[in-house]
């Protein structure tokens, strides 16, 4: 506009304050609405990741457990065994830690860093009763010899910092060795790449198994007359309605060495009964299961979509010359993409976090990362390298959904 | 160039979904190449059916469709070379108006060069010309059409067929779509099919009209003769506005017959009744019916005013006449020193040439 003249309204207020003000109540009332939603969402979605995310870097536990240590450390350059200042510091902390019976956490969390460290500790802890005043360093390194070993020292240092990053290397097999370089596991003990590689392809073999069945089902829910379309759609819901667990049991019955499945396979002579095929606690047991599982969630918004296809589209393809194969991938596969995306999105996501049914079927060479992550929660108590696994796996789910907007477009996906 | 007679020609063809019911039956049509040939008919008359046996959507029960001599019950939809326009346009909504055009040419491995061509020549026979860029979905209801009408062309189809297209449409859009298929058919001479259940339509545009009812062709004729001259009380009444008197012929000679009704006797023109006897439905169209008639009329009544509806360029008069209350008349606006008033007696006469006694409904 030209002029800047603001326009009044008839009582002399700016127009848009009084639209502002007009629109007030309404605002309010509509965050008002929305107001519980977002509780739950901030209490139940935002907090926890925020609190994964602290507890992932948190390395307080032992900078807090070992103060006087750390002081006197500071001073220490690393290279060659500390001085008589951190010993002593490093007695009287650890004394403290026994006499409160906190002792074990240190023992476990010194044991991540240098194997070995825990038995090391222990000694030391029945043996310090006994000690006398002054000249520590030679009495803790009567204990054990490794004590004369530097690399249990700086072990130690290593856990100086508050925050740290380790887990996240750890997730991914590598770490930060002595001299602070960031360098890979020794091979046989990389078994988080082969999760994570391993989670990535099961992710996308179900996708792809899930489309390639999802699609033809879709097709005809969508296209059937509708006494039959909503028999069809049951047909589809029931197992979505049935407990997660019941379902994987039922695959454990099917497909195990002597279940129906084999017995089938024998029966019709397609193998001996000596040699029945390993379907289950394996690979093939996790493809299996979790396609079946994960189909009605490509089934349904590939359906929503296909609903609203008009079949005259196909028609007035045909009647332009088209045979129906040139038909279908010209007209009708473009129009349906907005529910592929949707459906391959939904399900690879759910896949890639998949966990009761990996830890069911998939035996050893079926399991996933979230069931590392799961291990690490409830028998190792590592929490904090869980957390960071399961940060890295939702960092893993974004950049997937990033990728995914730069080649579909987030606005061409339909859910429904 | 010779037209070919029955360029399109339905033999004898009964089309049933279920098995038990027949939507078509026995429907014999030939149509004329260049012509247009509207089917009118109420839904669920087997119209649209009869268009998509003729189309490959639908196979025939029995019988046989010929396209130029040949039969093309077993040719599948895509390779007739049949041009259609449907109902709710069926443009592919991911495609521009440019690809939906050269869509028909393209999967035909016509050269790029010619398809340019061929599609700027028929966007701008729909005067869409510059719109190839748009999306369908960026074009009003009464382009989208007219893209519908060109990509049904594009490809010099022998036959296109046209499935309510103006149905979506408002009124005035209508109409003047109407004309504009209208000339379009006539500039370029190619035969069509179009399917309407809506009679102004129909009238406007085709060379013939079939009106269907029941599964069956009730009257194949031009339009001037479906509304002058029907052959049965369903035409009668479905086209144009219809006056009736149901009675029966008390007598019936030299072309002319009696009907005795429950109150009063006319006279008719015996169409479809030959003894007496016979129930019979009287029909008068209300233009055909004059108020205090100048000239000689063999049909003299009196009537009772009922009501008067003003519509401008007329004024419709509802009377009371020989027992009927929903005898309808038509009076222009030029007429004048008529006493149209409710509850007057007036004098109505017609020639009995005109009260055409059909079949009883």
């Amino acid at each position: 506009m030209s002029s800047e003249q603001k326009i009044l309204s008839t009582d002399g207020i700016p127009l848009e304050e009084s639209l502002k003000q007009a629109e007030k109540k309404n605002k309010i009332k509509a965050f008002l609405l929305v107001t519980p939603l977002l509780l739950f969402l901030i209490i139940t979605y935002i907090i926890p990741i925020a609190d994964m995310f602290s507890r992932s870097i948190d390395d307080k536990m032992v900078t807090n457990m070992l103060p006087k240590t750390y002081k006197a450390m500071e001073q220490w350059d690393g290279k060659e065994l500390p001085p008589e200042e951190v010993f002593e510091a490093f007695y009287l902390d650890y004394k403290i830690l026994v006499e409160n019976k906190t002792a074990g956490k240190l023992q476990t969390q010194l044991n991540y860093e240098k194997n070995g460290f825990k038995s090391v500790l222990k000694k030391l802890a029945r043996k310090q009763k006994k000690f006398e005043e002054g000249n520590y360093k030679e009495q803790i390194m009567k204990v054990h010899k490794r004590w004369k070993n530097v690399d249990y020292w700086r072990a130690i240092k290593r856990r100086a910092p508050a925050y740290t990053y380790s887990k996240y290397l750890k997730g991914v097999d590598m770490y930060s060795n002595e001299d602070g370089k960031i360098v890979q596991v020794s091979e046989d003990r990389r078994i988080h790449r082969i999760l994570w590689s391993r989670t990535l392809e099961v992710a996308f073999f179900v996708t792809l198994f899930c489309f390639l069945m999802a699609y033809p089902i879709a097709h005809l829910l969508a296209t059937l007359p509708m006494k039959y379309s909503n028999l069809l759609m049951i047909c589809v819901l029931l197992p979505f309605w049935t407990s997660l667990l019941v379902r994987t049991a039922s695959w454990m019955i099917l497909l195990q060495q002597q279940g129906l499945v084999n017995d089938f396979f024998v029966w019709i002579g397609l193998v001996a009964d000596d040699n029945r095929p390993e379907m289950m606690y394996n690979k093939t047991g996790t493809y299996v299961a979790m396609t079946q599982i994960l189909l009605p969630f490509m089934v349904l918004p590939l359906y929503s979509v296909m609903k609203t296809i008009s079949p005259s589209l196909m028609r007035a393809g045909k009647s332009l010359g088209a045979t129906p194969g040139v038909a279908f991938f010209k007209i009708y596969f473009p129009l349906t993409i907005p529910g592929i995306g949707a459906g391959c999105l939904l399900v690879f996501i759910l896949a890639i976090g998949y966990y009761i049914t990996p830890a069911l079927v998939g035996g050893a060479s079926g399991t996933l990362i979230s069931n590392q992550i799961a291990y690490h929660m409830k028998s190792t108590l590592d929490w904090s390298f869980a957390s960071a696994m399961g940060l890295m796996l939702l960092t893993g789910v974004l950049v997937i959904y990033w990728i995914y907007n730069k080649l579909v477009g987030v606005d061409n996906i339909k859910l429904g | 160039m010779s037209k070919k007679e029955d360029f399109v020609k339905f033999d004898k063809v009964d089309k049933s979904y279920d098995g038990r019911v027949l939507v078509v039956k026995d429907l014999n049509l030939d149509i004329e190449e260049g012509e247009f040939v509207t089917m009118l008919g109420p839904s669920g008359s087997g119209k649209t059916t009869c268009l998509m046996m003729l189309a490959g959507f639908e196979t025939p029960t029995n019988g046989e469709i010929y396209l130029d001599k040949n039969p093309i019950s077993n040719i599948p939809p895509h390779k007739r070379g049949i041009g259609m326009v449907f109902q709710n346009y069926a443009l592919f909504p991911h495609m521009t108006v440019f690809e939906n055009l050269a869509f028909p040419l393209r999967v035909r491995k016509i050269p790029k060069d010619d398809i340019d061509k061929k599609v700027e020549k028929a966007l701008s026979m729909v005067s869409l010309s510059g719109f190839g860029n748009r999306m369908p979905g960026q074009l009003s209801g009464g382009q989208q059409q007219r893209v519908a009408v060109a990509r049904a062309l594009v490809f010099d189809p022998s036959v296109v067929l046209m499935d309510e297209p103006l149905g979506a449409l408002d009124k005035n859009l209508r109409e003047s779509m109407q004309y504009e298929i209208k000339h379009i058919h006539e500039s370029i001479g190619v035969t069509v099919v179009y399917v309407t259940h809506d009679q102004g339509e129909a009238l406007t545009m085709s060379n013939r009209i079939a009106v269907f009812n029941d599964g069956k062709v009730q009257q194949l004729s031009s339009p001037d003769k479906l509304y002058e001259e029907p052959v049965n009380s369903f035409v009668a009444e479905f086209i144009g506005e219809n006056n009736t008197f149901a009675g029966e012929i008390s007598d019936i000679s030299n072309g002319s017959c009696k009907v005795k009704l429950d109150k009063g006797e006319i006279i008719a023109n015996p169409i479809s009744v030959k003894s007496v006897g016979e129930k019979t439905t009287v029909s008068i169209r209300p233009e055909r019916a004059l108020i205090n008639p100048k000239d000689k009329m063999d049909n003299n009544q009196k009537g009772i005013i009922e009501e008067v509806i003003y519509h401008g360029d007329h004024t419709r008069v509802r009377l009371n006449l020989l027992g009927n209350s929903e005898f309808i008349l038509k009076v222009p606006n030029s007429s004048q020193n008529l006493d149209i008033k409710l509850g007057n007696e007036i004098n109505i006469g017609w020639n009995s040439h005109d009260a055409r006694a059909l079949d009883p409904k």
